[in-house]
């Protein structure tokens, strides 16, 4: 019983709040175009969120998401500007059209790159045997000094690459839809599969973990690797929305991440969370935003209320689990 | 008529006391009388109130209903430092020591003796005076040391150490020596009877019955909350205990064994680790249980270490069947039909916040027929029937690991070895903290183990325990095996003798 109203603590204040922006704003906020558009801004932080419950569920942190952005980005711009600079040439200018199999190729690179820095995340922590926040930390850095190397921090611009980011498929955005399919494949792997398992348990006490025979090192890594497989379609999503690779993407976007999987209920010491907590947490942001956009509040003043928020999902997550916990730690 | 000696006011006197927790009453009208002088023990099984008591008595709960009396006046204890300044110290199972400081530092915690300068600590003072205090008790303990260097009975002594120097009235101490062996248990009850020696009361939580008998003056037995037994020692003993303990009577603790060893299943010759075990040759037969017995360091968890690939093998050889195994870790020790059932289990058997059928299914999805995916619903089906064989009390397989109570751990544990399916299992103090009842269903599942042909090998501190279900125990003494004993022709004091040489 305590344990829903503790789960559904985060699902409740978005409801709250989507309910009081609705009476707030009523012509602006309840509108088709303003609920989609909320959705698919949040659409990139979503896949980012997904990843990052799985590091976070095996008590570990990825600093690098944005930096590891901006890199599968530049790689996946580059990649899509070398084969329509070819291809341009044999079917002669034709400015801004992408051939389909040129735009599955440069966002195939885009996320390819995203696995192989989650990769490099993987065997840092397991080879290493280094902490994942000095890891990531340092790959944060290093990555995005790659990003800027690549093009000499100048941008790519991919016109024509406008499916992903601004397509819509039935009257739905791609970019949704992708974030759907991430979520949903996400969420089934944590619960069904043998690898989720055992993220569950190497986040809950590695030791009894390594005393059970799990393999702690290869499902460290594929959790790496697939965090890097949704940082590179995020990124590839994001390099489609504003058409082009900014070696600049993605700054501190790391950190909205790890609030959002926060507030959705999982704790930094592993062992807890679930991918649907994270997409509310997600969510929960996007929607405060967008609330403090159309209520004329400032850019400014909605970091400080993030931050408030952030700090109380914490505390009221510390007062409902201490209460559980005096509730029933008397039979031993 | 005998005239008895007139017995003073109690030190510390509960009346009535009751605490629930949502629909569960954990102390029903609990009524207490402790006497300074005196050592007052109180026993239970897991679950019967023990930890509620101790808690309210440290200021953790607040009662729902009930009086607490100090030298006679009503006292009520809002936070756990309101009962440490009444008087009233607890020393937990698990040490809160500063593992990087001196001991003095440790006894002086909060409270370093100023230096001449402002915000200075003066060292030498805080060294005498932890000195003087340990000699006035007469315990032999270097202040200067580190307590990260200290053994774990040592530990103990500077808990106390801490208590006395804020002139603690009254002691409660829970399962002190659950972490220690034979001859440092025995170190720690002599300082205890000290310590009332010199006036003070001391509350003592424990499992082991003997230990009990040997240093209480009054017992006072739990169950479900309420106190079904209280009074002097010499009016009790360890069968009735038990008796009141578990409300049933248990005419034996240790079920008896059915089995007969067969051929020998697994030999091991010259075995040495990195971790100091060296030149270990023993056999397991099928069927067969086989005690290690020896002090605590002696090398008995480092030997299990070694044979589950978790320390470095130097040397020798492990044959199962007599294949010779390569086992340079768990995992492949597990592959190879080994089992380890840790002697920690929070710390390195159990995931605590996940549910309780994970705990058991999750190292054995090969068992189950699962590759990739799981099957909740398989897994479910299994838990439940083995939760049923062992008898593990939880509200559903579903209910987090941590809420279960010790004994019902440690049963999903071996739940998990026995669904691995292992043919050499060991077994490293299966018994540690666990109440009697769970106690001798463990032993039945032992024997049961060794019906069906398994090879067992058992750890464990507790002698009696050994000698209970062993066919055979061996005694090992800095890291070597140093004798070998059949239990029908041999006693406990023939165990100490050859572990303590």
């Amino acid at each position: 019983m305590r344990k829903l109203t503790r789960q559904l603590l985060p699902f409740g204040s978005l409801l709250l709040l989507v309910i009081a922006l609705a009476l707030l704003e009523p012509e602006r906020f309840l509108t088709m175009d303003n609920l989609l558009n909320v959705l698919r801004r949040s659409s990139v932080n979503a896949i980012l969120a997904v990843g990052m419950t799985w590091v976070i569920i095996s008590a570990g942190i990825d600093l690098s998401v944005g930096s590891t952005l901006a890199v599968a980005s530049m790689a996946g711009a580059w990649t899509l500007h070398q084969l329509s600079n070819t291809t341009a040439a044999v079917q002669g200018p034709e400015a801004g059209f992408l051939s389909v199999q040129v735009a599955l190729i440069g966002t195939f690179a885009g996320g390819l790159v995203g696995v192989v820095c989650g990769l490099v995340n993987g065997a840092l922590v397991t080879r290493l045997k280094l902490p994942p926040f000095i890891v990531t930390l340092g790959t944060m850095s290093a990555f995005r000094g790659l990003a800027y190397v690549m093009n000499d921090g100048q941008p790519y611009n991919v016109p024509g690459y406008t499916f992903l980011g601004g397509g819509s498929l039935a009257g739905v955005p791609v970019s949704i839809l992708v974030a759907v399919g991430f979520i949903l494949l996400g969420s089934w792997a944590l619960n069904h599969t043998r690898l989720g398992r055992h993220v569950y348990a190497i986040g809950s006490n590695r030791e009894a973990s390594f005393h059970a025979g799990i393999d702690i090192g290869g499902s460290l890594t594929a959790v790496y690797a697939w965090c890097g497989l949704c940082v590179g379609a995020a990124a590839m999503i994001a390099t489609s929305r504003t058409v082009s690779a900014q070696p600049t993407a993605g700054i501190s976007l790391e950190l909205d991440i790890i609030a959002a999987v926060v507030i959705g209920g999982a704790s930094l010491a592993g062992g807890r969370g679930t991918i649907a907590g994270a997409i509310v947490g997600t969510l929960l942001i996007g929607f405060l935003r967008n609330g403090c956009t159309l209520l004329g509040i400032s850019t400014n003043v909605q970091l400080i209320v993030i931050g408030v928020i952030i700090i109380a999902a914490a505390a009221l997550d510390r007062a409902a689990r201490s209460a559980a916990a005096a509730h029933g730690g008397g039979a031993e | 008529m005998i005239t008895t000696p007139p017995i003073a006011e109690p030190r510390l006197r509960l009346r009535g006391i009751c605490k629930h927790f949502g629909p569960v009453q954990a102390l029903r009208e609990v009524s207490l009388e402790i006497r300074a002088g005196r050592v007052h023990a109180i026993c239970g099984e897991n679950g019967a109130g023990k930890s509620t008591l101790m808690k309210v008595l440290a200021g953790v709960h607040r009662p729902d209903r009930g009086s607490i009396e100090l030298d006679g006046r009503p006292v009520r204890f809002a936070t756990p430092s309101a009962a440490l300044h009444a008087g009233i110290t607890m020393i937990y199972q698990e040490l809160d020591l500063a593992q990087d400081l001196s001991v003095a530092e440790n006894v002086h915690l909060g409270a370093e003796p100023g230096g001449r300068i402002a915000l200075t600590v003066d060292r030498r003072q805080m060294l005498e005076r932890t000195r003087d205090l340990a000699l006035s008790y007469g315990f032999s303990i270097n202040v200067a040391a580190k307590v990260a260097d200290l053994s774990a009975g040592d530990c103990q002594i500077v808990e106390i150490l801490k208590a006395l120097r804020r002139r603690a009235a009254v002691i409660v101490m829970d399962e002190p020596t659950s972490s220690l062996g034979e001859q440092e248990a025995r170190r720690l009850l002599a300082a205890v009877r000290r310590l009332v020696g010199e006036g003070l009361a001391v509350l003592y939580i424990s499992h082991r019955l003997e230990e009990v008998m040997s240093v209480a003056d009054d017992i006072t037995v739990l169950r479900d909350g309420c106190v079904v037994q209280s009074g002097p020692r010499s009016t009790l003993d360890t069968g009735a205990i038990v008796r009141y303990m578990v409300g049933r009577e248990l005419a034996e603790h240790f079920p008896p064994r059915r089995s007969r060893p067969g051929p020998v299943r697994v030999q091991i010759s010259r075995l040495a680790s990195s971790e100091g075990v060296s030149e270990v040759t023993f056999n397991v037969r099928a069927g067969e249980i086989v005690g290690i017995a020896g002090l605590l360091g002696s090398g008995r968890t480092r030997l299990a270490r070694a044979l589950f690939g978790i320390s470095h093998r130097s040397g020798g050889e492990i044959k199962v069947d007599g294949r010779l195994l390569h086992v340079d870790s768990p995992t492949a020790a597990i592959a190879a039909g080994i089992a380890l059932l840790t002697e920690d289990r929070k710390r390195t058997g159990l995931w605590l916040e996940l549910p309780a059928f994970w705990n058991i299914t999750l190292p054995n999805q090969r068992q189950l027929g699962m590759r990739r995916f799981v099957r909740a619903a398989r897994e479910l089906t299994v838990a439940r029937s083995l939760g049923e064989r062992l008898n593990i009390k939880w509200s559903s397989p579903q209910a987090r690991a941590g809420s279960l109570s010790g004994g019902n751990q440690q049963k999903l544990l071996i739940a998990r070895w026995l669904l691995a399916d292992s043919r050499f299992l060991i077994f490293d103090e299966p018994t540690r903290g666990i109440d009697v009842g769970a106690r001798r269903e463990i032993y039945e599942v032992l024997d049961d183990l060794a019906c069906e042909g398994k090879a067992i090998l058992v750890i464990s501190s507790d002698l009696t325990e050994l000698f209970g279900i062993a066919d055979r125990i061996f005694v090992m003494r800095r890291g070597r095996m140093v004798g070998e004993l059949a239990t029908a022709e041999s006693a406990p004091e023939d165990v100490m003798r050859l572990a303590a040489a």
